[in-house]
C-alpha cells in the first residue's frame, strides 16, 4: 500500500455551538479514490473545505507528501498541489471551454498588467492536450460551456481544477443532478484521474456511485469518523450502517486495516 | 441571434468531433449574423427615409450623420465596458458635459495649453469613474443608483464650473479642429488602401498560424467574404465622403477608439476577466480574479469615454453650455450598444455594436429631422426603437435560459 500524499491528523472545526469536526483522522494515497461519504450535516463539506483551505481548523495537522504543512487559505492549498471542484462548479457559462479552463490563468504573449494578449494557439492546444487525455467528449473546445450537458460541464471543471498539476483532487458531489450517462462519464473521468495516480477525494451522496468508483469509503458522523471501508470487502449496509450510526465501531475497522 | 439553435442544444450527440461545420454554423449565426442583422436594418432606415426625402442618402447628409454619431459613438464604447459587467452607468451624459466644461473653461478663461485642458478634461471623467466604481464596490450600491447620484452631482458640478454665464464658446484650433477637420481626397484613399490591406493581413495572417497551429479556425471563405465586405464598406464610404468634404478627423477618432476598445476586450486577459466577471463573478472570484479591480476599471474606462465624447460634442459644437451632456445622450448612449446586441444583463456584448447601435440610433434621429417631425412623434418613436431592442435582449436571454444557458 502507497504511502499517503496527504494526511490529516485530529482536525477539528466548530462553529459556535455545533462541533462541525471533531478529531478526524484522514489519509489520501495517490493513486486511489477515497470516497466520503456521510449524512447531510455529518461534516463532509466542513472536511472539504478545511483541506481546500476555505476554512481555518481550529486544531490538527497536515503532512503532505511526507512533511508537515500548514494549510490556511485557499492559495496555500493549491500551492501544495490540493485543488477542488466544487458542486457549483464555478464555471462562466458566457466563455468557451478554453476560456474557462484558463481562466485567472490565462498564456499571453508580451504585454503589461491586464494588457497582455492572449495566447489562444496555445491556449487551444493545451486544452486539446488535457481533454484528450483525460478523454472528455465536447463538441468543441470553442463551444459556449453554457451550451455544454450537465455531464459535459462537470469534465470541464475537473480538467480546469487539473491545469495547475494537483497531487490531490477533491470533488464536491461531482454527479449530483447527472443522468446515468452523465454520470458514467464522470465516473470514467475519475478513474483516468486515479490511473494518473493522483490522490482523489470523491464526496458523494450516491453510494452506487461509491461502490462503482471508490478504493477506500470513509464515513463521517456527527463530525466523527465513524468508519473507514476496502470498497472491496464492504457491502452497503454496513456503509449505510456506519452512516446513520447503527454499527460505528470505528475501532474494530481501525484493526482491520 | 440564434436562429439555427434547437439542433445544436444536443451536444452529446455530437460526440467527439471536432468543430462541427453545425459549431461553426452556429457561431457565424452569433457573431457575423448578428452584425449583419444590425447592418441591414440600418439599410433599411436608410431607404425608408430616402423614399420620403432623397435628400437622406445625399453625400452631404451622411457625411454629417457620421458625424453626429461620434459623441454618441465614444460615449457607448465605454458604456459596454460597464454593460460587459451588468452594471450600468446614468451619469455618462452628464460626465461628458462635465468634463467638456473642465476643458472649455481651462481652455477659455484660463488659457491653458488646449491639449492639456484636453488632458485634465479626460483626467476628470477617469477620477469621477474611479469614484463611482470604488463607491460602487465598497459600500455594495447598486451602479445604478450610484450613478444616479452622479448625474444629478455632475449635472449641478457643470453649472457650477460654467459660471454665471452659463455658456463658454470655443475659437480655438487645437479644440476646434477635432470635430471640424476634414482631409482631402487622397488622404482618404490612402487611408482606405491601409485600412483593408492592415485587416486583410491580420485577419489571414491569424487564419494561417491557426491553421499551421491544427487549431479551430472560421471557415477560410467566410474570412474572405468577411474581408471583402469590409473592403466595399470603406471603399464607399471614403467615395461619399470624398465627394462631400472629405474625410472627417472625428470618424478617424471614433474607429481609432472602437478598434482599439474591441482589441482590448476580445484579445487581452484583462478583456477575457471582464467578460468573466459579467458572465459569473463567483466564479471569477474563485478562479483568482480582482473581481472589485476588473468593476472599477470598467467605470473608469466608461467616465473616461464619457468625457472623450464630450469633447468631441463640444468641439463640434464650437462651446459647452447648460444643455451639454444633457437631453437624449445618456439614453442614446446606452441604447447604442443594446440595440446592436450588447446584453444588459452581462457578459455578452462587444464594442463594436457601440458603432452599429450608434450608427441606427443616429440615422433614425437624423432622418426625422430631415423629414420635420414633430419633437412628440420623434420621442415617441425613439421610445419605440429603444424599447424594441430591450425586447429583443430579454427575449434572447430567456431564450438562452431555456436551453439552460445563462
Amino acid at each position: 500500500m502507497s504511502d499517503p500524499i496527504l494526511s490529516a491528523r485530529g482536525l477539528s472545526k466548530r462553529f459556535g455551538p455545533v462541533q462541525a469536526l471533531d478529531g478526524v483522522d484522514l489519509e489520501v494515497r495517490a493513486g486511489e479514490v477515497l470516497a466520503l461519504v456521510g449524512d447531510n450535516g455529518a461534516g463532509k463539506s466542513t472536511l472539504v473545505k478545511s483541506i481546500s483551505g476555505i476554512h481555518d481548523v481550529d486544531s490538527g495537522e497536515f503532512v503532505f507528501e511526507g512533511s508537515p504543512a500548514t494549510i490556511r487559505g485557499p492559495a496555500s492549498a493549491t500551492e501544495l498541489g490540493i485543488a477542488t471542484v466544487y458542486q457549483d462548479l464555478a464555471l462562466c457559462d458566457n466563455l468557451d471551454v478554453v476560456a474557462n479552463l484558463f481562466l485567472g490563468q490565462e498564456e499571453t504573449v508580451g504585454g503589461v498588467g491586464s494588457v497582455r494578449a492572449l495566447d489562444e494557439i496555445d491556449m487551444e492546444q493545451r486544452s486539446h492536450e488535457l481533454l484528450e487525455q483525460l478523454s472528455v467528449t465536447i463538441p468543441s473546445v470553442r463551444s459556449e460551456v453554457g451550451t455544454l450537458s450537465g455531464g459535459q460541464r462537470q469534465q470541464v471543471a475537473v480538467a480546469r481544477s487539473l491545469l495547475g498539476e494537483p497531487k490531490v483532487v477533491m470533488l464536491d458531489e461531482p454527479t449530483a443532478a447527472l443522468g446515468v450517462v452523465q454520470t458514467k462519464q464522470v465516473l470514467d473521468l475519475i478513474r483516468r484521474l486515479r490511473e494518473r495516480n493522483l490522490g482523489v477525494v470523491v464526496i458523494s451522496h450516491n453510494l452506487a456511485d461509491v461502490f462503482a468508483v471508490a478504493d477506500r469509503i470513509f464515513v463521517l458522523r456527527l463530525g466523527r469518523r465513524s468508519g473507514i471501508y476496502e470498497t472491496s470487502d464492504t457491502t452497503e449496509e454496513q456503509v449505510v450502517g456506519a452512516i446513520t450510526g447503527a454499527t460505528a465501531d470505528t475501532a474494530e475497522q481501525e484493526r482491520q486495516l | 441571434m440564434r436562429v439555427g439553435d434547437p439542433d445544436v442544444a444536443s451536444p452529446e450527440a455530437a460526440g467527439a468531433e471536432e468543430t462541427s461545420p453545425r459549431d461553426l454554423m452556429r457561431r457565424f449565426l452569433q457573431g457575423d449574423l448578428a452584425s449583419l442583422r444590425v447592418i441591414l436594418a440600418i439599410a433599411v432606415i436608410w431607404i425608408i427615409f430616402d423614399v420620403q426625402n432623397e435628400r437622406f442618402l445625399s453625400a452631404a447628409n451622411l457625411t454629417n450623420l457620421f458625424l453626429q454619431i461620434t459623441a454618441v459613438g465614444l460615449i457607448a464604447i465605454g458604456v459596454v465596458m460597464v454593460l460587459l459587467i451588468g452594471e450600468i452607468d446614468l451619469s455618462v451624459g452628464a460626465v461628458s458635459g462635465l468634463a467638456a466644461a473642465v476643458m472649455a473653461v481651462l481652455n477659455v478663461k484660463q488659457g491653458w495649453d488646449p491639449a492639456l485642458a484636453i488632458a485634465v478634461g479626460v483626467l476628470a471623467g477617469a477620477s469621477i469613474g474611479l469614484l463611482q466604481g470604488l463607491l460602487f464596490t465598497r459600500f455594495r450600491i447598486p451602479s445604478f443608483v450610484v450613478t444616479l447620484a452622479g448625474l444629478l452631482t455632475w449635472q449641478g458640478a457643470l453649472l457650477l464650473v460654467l459660471g454665471k454665464t452659463g455658456t463658454v464658446n470655443l475659437s480655438n484650433s487645437g479644440i476646434t479642429d477635432l470635430a471640424n477637420t476634414f482631409y482631402g481626397p487622397a488622404v482618404g484613399w490612402i487611408f482606405a488602401a491601409i485600412a483593408i490591406a492592415v485587416f486583410a493581413l491580420v485577419t489571414l495572417g491569424g487564419h494561417r498560424k491557426r491553421l499551421a497551429a491544427g487549431v479551430t479556425t472560421e471557415p477560410t471563405p467566410l474570412l474572405l467574404a468577411r474581408i471583402v465586405a469590409v473592403a466595399v464598406v470603406v471603399i464607399v464610404a471614403v467615395a461619399i465622403l470624398n465627394s462631400d468634404r472629405g474625410l472627417p478627423l472625428a470618424l478617424l477618432i471614433l474607429l481609432a477608439f472602437v478598434i482599439s476598445f474591441q482589441l482590448l476586450t476580445t484579445r487581452t486577459v484583462f478583456g477575457r476577466h471582464l467578460f468573466a466577471v459579467g458572465g459569473n463573478a463567483e466564479a471569477a472570484r474563485r478562479a483568482g480574479i480582482g473581481v472589485d479591480k476588473i468593476r472599477v476599471i470598467a467605470f473608469v474606462l466608461c467616465s473616461s469615454m464619457a468625457a472623450v465624447g464630450g469633447i468631441l460634442a463640444a468641439s463640434r459644437l464650437l462651446a459647452v453650455n447648460q444643455s451639454s451632456g444633457g437631453s437624449n445622450l445618456l439614453l442614446e448612449a446606452i441604447a447604442a450598444p443594446v440595440i446592436a446586441g450588447t446584453s444588459l444583463f452581462g457578459g455578452r456584448g462587444s464594442v463594436w455594436s457601440a458603432l452599429l447601435g450608434a450608427t441606427v440610433i443616429g440615422s433614425i434621429s437624423n432622418g426625422m429631422n430631415l423629414l420635420a417631425l414633430e419633437s412628440s412623434v420623434k420621442f415617441m418613436i425613439t421610445g419605440g426603437v429603444l424599447l424594441a431592442a430591450v425586447i429583443i435582449d430579454a427575449v434572447a436571454r430567456s431564450r438562452r435560459q431555456a436551453e439552460g444557458r445563462v
